[in-house]
């Protein structure tokens, strides 16, 4: 939300993937003009510098996992104005712009799906619904997700791109940062892998609660991920920032994140995540196989 | 002045005086090691608790209040000790956010925070938060997950403050005032919305009146509500905090979808 003006760049991608026309678009950080076909068939990623713009919801799910296999959960969950809140114009009109212009209900898609072969829950946030910003609604749809992980042993993977807690939402947007970090305390001590993948931008609450809270930490090249934006430190502390601060190669070299991973190798790194995290996943599955047979089919019928 | 403008100011009203700079701070609540054990009655505490500091030599040592990556670290180790010795906790929040800096975000505030999130909502003794002034934002939130949430009568809680508020969706620091009250951040809003259990009574004109009310009423409140969770077996408290947050905002307003389902991806979906 504090991020400076010119990289909010218009999106390529609320079209990609579904065939309709867009204009030729140019790269914020090379300056080239973009075709939009080869920029398509290049993930988004700029096909001469490697900076990659951001994704819809929809296009990120698709673009990782198999044809088909994505099964939404909980389409019709939206926020609501539960302060009636009013700053320029009251937050209920900016949802149903948000909703009208996104064509989406909420900052968050989930449900599970198979990637290379492995069934799993993602949860995937939408920096164009409100800067992806965490509200009530957001936070219960990513507390499902976490939990739906937790009760059905499946991997989970969220994949971040906000601007942090919903301000519209006040105290009970904050209290998702609890809920969604004790949701993935109990996923955690269950021992169900959770793998997060932060993308441009990630901050605020989202970083200081679900997003941090994995045990892989993945990010986009250049993505900028912090919790207070830029323009804030700088009116409180007068600092001059270092070169790269915030990106995720600075995170990457400070210790908070595991790996960068450039858009195309994504899905080749995940797949090997779930591979490794999933072998050892097997004894404490037969341990626990009275409740696992009760509770939730066998992952090979969801395969 | 119309009755919202009224509302606002009052609101306003509410924001200074939790701020105001003679109102009793942690520490003279707390008559004990400062983030450590304290003896509460017949029966050690563990104290975690925000300072904004009362002279300038205070007020820089600790930074004005707002906790580095180190202070939320801190916090941890009391939080794992407190879980190894059965001390309840009693976590004390005055603070305008955590620390906005360049090295704070180095040395992973976020991560600082969200490491505390989850270990109070796992932490397997009783803990209870009192907003004494500010409860700012995240930087609240990283000592303030519990069992209950007590708020001092003039005291404010708010997802972020109305200064930051009012710059990013005002673009206009200024609008600070409007920016309160849309907030929703007084201790009675906090009550009416269901987050907060108490409000803890404070003296005629605010606790900077009379420090020794203030905390009479503080210390009576935190010990009727310890005495109310350490009759609960662990399990259930656990499951309890755990339903304490997980209920917030758990909006089913079943709306149309906003596209037909199965469009969203190109894989189709169902």
């Amino acid at each position: 939300m504090f991020r400076p003006k010119t990289r909010y760049v218009a999106l390529p991608s609320p079209r990609v993937g579904v065939g309709e026309e867009i204009d030729r678009l140019t790269c914020p950080k090379c300056d080239t003009s973009l075709e939009p076909a080869r920029l398509t068939a290049a993930l988004g990623v700029c096909y001469r510098c490697g900076y990659h713009f951001r994704l819809r919801a929809p296009e990120r799910i698709a673009m990782l996992v198999e044809p088909g296999s994505f099964r939404e959960e909980d389409q019709n969950i939206t926020a609501t104005d539960a302060l009636g809140f009013k700053d320029s114009q009251p937050y209920s009109k900016r949802i149903e712009q948000s909703r009208a212009s996104t064509g989406v209900n909420e900052a968050v898609t989930w449900g599970e799906a198979t990637l290379a072969g492995h069934p799993l829950v993602i949860v995937c946030l939408d920096f164009a619904f409100m800067g992806g910003s965490m509200g009530a609604a957001t936070g219960e749809k990513i507390t499902n997700g976490i939990e739906r992980a937790l009760h059905s042993r499946l991997p989970l993977l969220i994949i971040s791109a906000s601007g942090g807690a919903r301000m519209q939402e006040g105290m009970l947007s904050l209290m998702q940062m609890a809920k969604t970090a004790a949701a993935l305390g109990r996923l955690g001590a269950a021992g169900t892998p959770y793998i997060s993948l932060l993308t441009d931008p990630t901050m605020g609450g989202v970083t200081a609660s679900f997003a941090s809270l994995a045990d892989v930490i993945l990010a986009e090249p250049g993505a900028m991920i912090g919790f207070a934006g830029a323009r804030v430190i700088q009116q409180a502390t007068y600092e001059t920032l270092p070169e790269g601060f915030q990106t995720a190669e600075f995170l990457w070299q400070h210790g908070m994140i595991d790996l960068v991973v450039p858009r195309p190798e994504l899905p080749t790194v995940l797949r090997q995540l779930l591979e490794l995290y999933a072998t050892n996943g097997v004894a404490k599955d037969f341990d626990l196989q009275p409740q696992a047979n009760a509770s939730a089919p066998a992952p090979a019928v969801r395969g | 002045m119309t009755d919202n403008g009224s509302i606002a100011a009052a609101t306003w009203e509410q924001v200074e005086l939790a701020r105001h700079p003679d109102r009793p701070y942690a520490l003279d609540y707390i008559h004990a090691i400062f983030g450590g054990p304290a003896a509460l009655d017949h029966r050690t505490v563990m104290v975690i608790a925000q300072q904004k500091g009362r002279t300038t030599a205070e007020r820089a040592m600790r930074n004005f209040g707002m906790a580095n990556p180190e202070g939320y670290r801190k916090a941890l180790r009391l939080i794992r000790q407190a879980e190894r010795f059965q001390f309840p906790i009693i976590a004390f929040v005055d603070t305008s956010g955590a620390f906005p800096g360049a090295g704070a975000e180095e040395r992973g505030i976020a991560w600082a925070i969200a490491e505390n999130l989850v270990a109070l909502a796992q932490a397997r003794v009783p803990i209870l938060t009192l907003v004494l002034g500010e409860g700012g934002s995240g930087g609240a939130l990283g000592i303030g997950v519990g069992d209950r949430l007590l708020m001092m009568e003039h005291s404010i809680y708010s997802v972020a403050m109305p200064e930051a508020c009012a710059s990013i969706l005002w673009r206009d620091i200024a609008r600070k005032v409007e920016a309160a009250q849309a907030l929703k951040l007084t201790a009675a809003d906090l009550k009416r919305m269901g987050l907060a259990d108490e409000i803890v009574p404070e003296p005629s004109g605010g606790a900077q009146n009379d420090y020794g009310m203030a905390a009479d009423a503080a210390g009576a409140a935190l010990r009727r509500h310890l005495a109310t969770l350490e009759a609960v077996a662990v399990d259930r408290l656990l499951e309890d905090r755990y339903q304490r947050y997980r209920r917030i905002g758990a909006t089913y307003s079943a709306e149309r979808p906003a596209r037909p389902a199965g469009s969203l991806t190109s894989g189709g979906g169902e």
